[in-house]
């Protein structure tokens, strides 16, 4: 293994321990929407299919990664556009009187 | 742009996601957390354009507006198909992942380390086998698929068997990269795979099995961050599989079950006729019995399943909450964290029909608050309320911690009929002294109650 992996590993450890100390802490309430912003956020995928559709180094590279981007693409669109529209239904207090 | 700044963007972009989970935690910071989360994806994707090795950008530029096009639709979704459009944006992502992850091999071998092959075939599988379960997720969600389980002889070890395959001949490539001709086992097998492990799983399992193939894909990425050496795609990939796995254990503890049984259990199939076959009582009355005693109820708890969702009566409710509430009656929500197809799911419903976050109670908050409350009102809920749960040992659903609704002074019910709940087993609430069953549709019975609550008494 080399020194880059290990740092991998590293950070893979540390950011495991960091999302379950985060999320360990959002309510219940908001679990759907922490669904959808976690999807939105694994939408970060999207750049290395960026580098391998750009670099063209073969036909098959080229079409998997494009086909990679406007997979990983509507996940963060669709995905933040969800999770904002979800959350803005949560309000506080007495609601508004019909 | 040189690869450091690139680097260091990357770095401010992880940071941007962590927080956006971390303000995620109260409603109150919680849009806030969105914002983070797309200023940290526009700084990266934005970086990754200055990359050197990309050589051209129409086919880049191409998918970018494909994937909008795509993405704007999946957004802006009924709130009640919420539970399958999350499970079709983990079937996008695994794709993802796993095209990229082909790519790699192709690209790549035979130059590539153990370690590197290790990460890349597990990125491969686990892609693959997320993209057709969550497939099929979705598909049960949207009904288009049958939602009851489907069971055969055998099926743990062909599925079993399915997987191991695919795990040897993974184990195989990792030391001989080469044998390219193997490559496609490992993508095909985990498709199989992944819709073998999701038709046994029933429609109540949903929360649960969304959870679970979220952890899945947020594995996967982080896999392909450790081929592609993106520390920042590690980092995402880390969170979304914590995140998936802290709600696929809060759902099993919710239902009282390991893993294990709900991947290999088909719980809800067979139907175990059980020890009650005395004839038993259940009273019912009318909307206006119901009518009545709600109005001189001081404090009223109402328990909301997947029943309310499948009516679409979360708006009904939300009339019957104003006028009992113009009338001084302290109405709340208890809502139990496997009530609906997904986790939080009843939670947003009712946030949708205009419903105070702070009314909504989770079951640690609310059984306590049971026993000083005039009336529980049940609205296509069942086995969550079922206090076998917690006297009958002989109950296959003992132990499982429930909303103790009994505990209340009066119950009422809607309920379209006494048919057993998903686990197959009689509901023990609905023959109690203090029970009221109101039968008929949610929507249509809540809206009478309302009906009569306004009329004559004008607010």
């Amino acid at each position: 293994m080399t020194a880059d992996t290990i740092a991998s590993l590293y950070v893979f450890v540390l950011a495991g321990f960091i999302g379950f100390e985060v999320i360990r802490r959002v309510s219940p309430l908001l679990h759907t929407p922490l669904m959808s912003l976690t999807n939105a956020l694994d939408a970060i995928a999207v750049v290395g299919a960026i580098v391998i559709a750009g670099q063209q180094r073969s036909t098959l590279g080229t079409v998997l990664g494009t086909l990679a981007i406007v997979a990983s693409m509507s996940n963060a669109v669709g995905g933040f556009l969800i999770t904002d529209r979800m959350l803005r239904m949560f309000k506080k207090g007495e609601p508004r009187k019909p | 742009m040189t690869e450091q700044l690139i680097q260091l963007v990357y770095i401010v972009a992880a940071a941007l996601f962590i927080l956006s989970l971390r303000w995620l935690s109260a409603p109150s910071t919680a849009r806030r957390g969105v914002l983070a989360g797309e200023v940290g994806m526009l700084l990266a994707v934005g970086a990754t354009l200055f990359n050197h090795q990309i050589v051209a950008y129409h086919w880049i530029f191409l998918a970018f507006a494909l994937g909008a096009v795509i993405g704007v639709p999946l957004g802006l979704v009924q709130m009640t198909a919420v539970p399958q459009r999350t499970a079709l944006s983990h079937a996008f992502g695994a794709f993802a992942v796993t095209l990229v992850g082909t790519a790699e091999f192709y690209l790549d071998t035979p130059d590539i380390s153990p370690f590197m092959m290790l990460a890349l075939t597990m990125e491969v599988i686990l892609g693959a086998l997320t993209f057709t379960g969550s497939l099929m997720a979705a598909g049960k969600l949207q009904e288009v698929l049958p939602q009851r389980p489907i069971t055969y002889k055998g099926q743990n070890v062909v599925n079993l068997s399915l997987l191991g395959v695919a795990v040897a001949v993974a184990a195989y490539l990792i030391f001989h990269p080469a044998a390219s001709y193997l490559f496609p086992v490992i993508i095909l097998v985990p498709l199989v795979f992944g819709v073998m492990m999701v038709i046994p799983i029933g429609g109540a399992d949903m929360p649960t099995v969304i959870s679970l193939l979220n952890s899945y894909a947020g594995l996967s990425a982080a896999m392909m961050g450790f081929v592609l050496d993106s520390k920042l795609l590690i980092v995402a990939g880390a969170l979304d599989g914590s995140s998936g796995f802290i709600l696929s254990v809060i759902m099993c503890r919710a239902m009282n079950r390991s893993f294990t049984n709900v991947l290999f259990g088909a719980f809800g199939q067979v139907q175990p006729s059980l020890a009650h076959t005395e004839e038993r009582i259940a009273r019912s009355a009318s909307a206006e019995d119901a009518a009545s005693i709600l109005e001189s109820a001081s404090s009223v708890i109402i328990v909301p399943g997947y029943g309310m969702a499948v009516a679409q009566a979360q708006h009904r409710v939300r009339e019957l909450y104003d006028v009992l509430t113009r009338r001084g009656v302290n109405v709340r929500f208890a809502i139990h964290p496997v009530a609906g197809r997904m986790p939080g799911h009843m939670n947003v419903l009712l946030a949708e029909a205009d419903i105070p976050y702070d009314k909504l109670l989770d079951m640690e908050e609310a059984n306590p608050e049971f026993p000083q409350t005039d009336v529980a009102l049940v609205i296509g809920a069942n086995d969550v309320t079922n206090p076998a749960a917690r006297n009958d040992r002989n109950s296959p659903i003992y132990g499982m911690p429930i909303l103790e609704v009994d505990k209340a002074r009066t119950v009422m019910v809607i309920k379209r009929s006494l048919s057993p709940g998903f686990a197959g087993v009689d509901n023990d609430l609905y023959y109690l002294d203090k029970t009221l069953m109101l039968f008929g549709d949610a929507k249509a019975f809540v809206g009478a109650i309302v009906r009569e609550l306004s009329h004559g008494h004008s607010a």
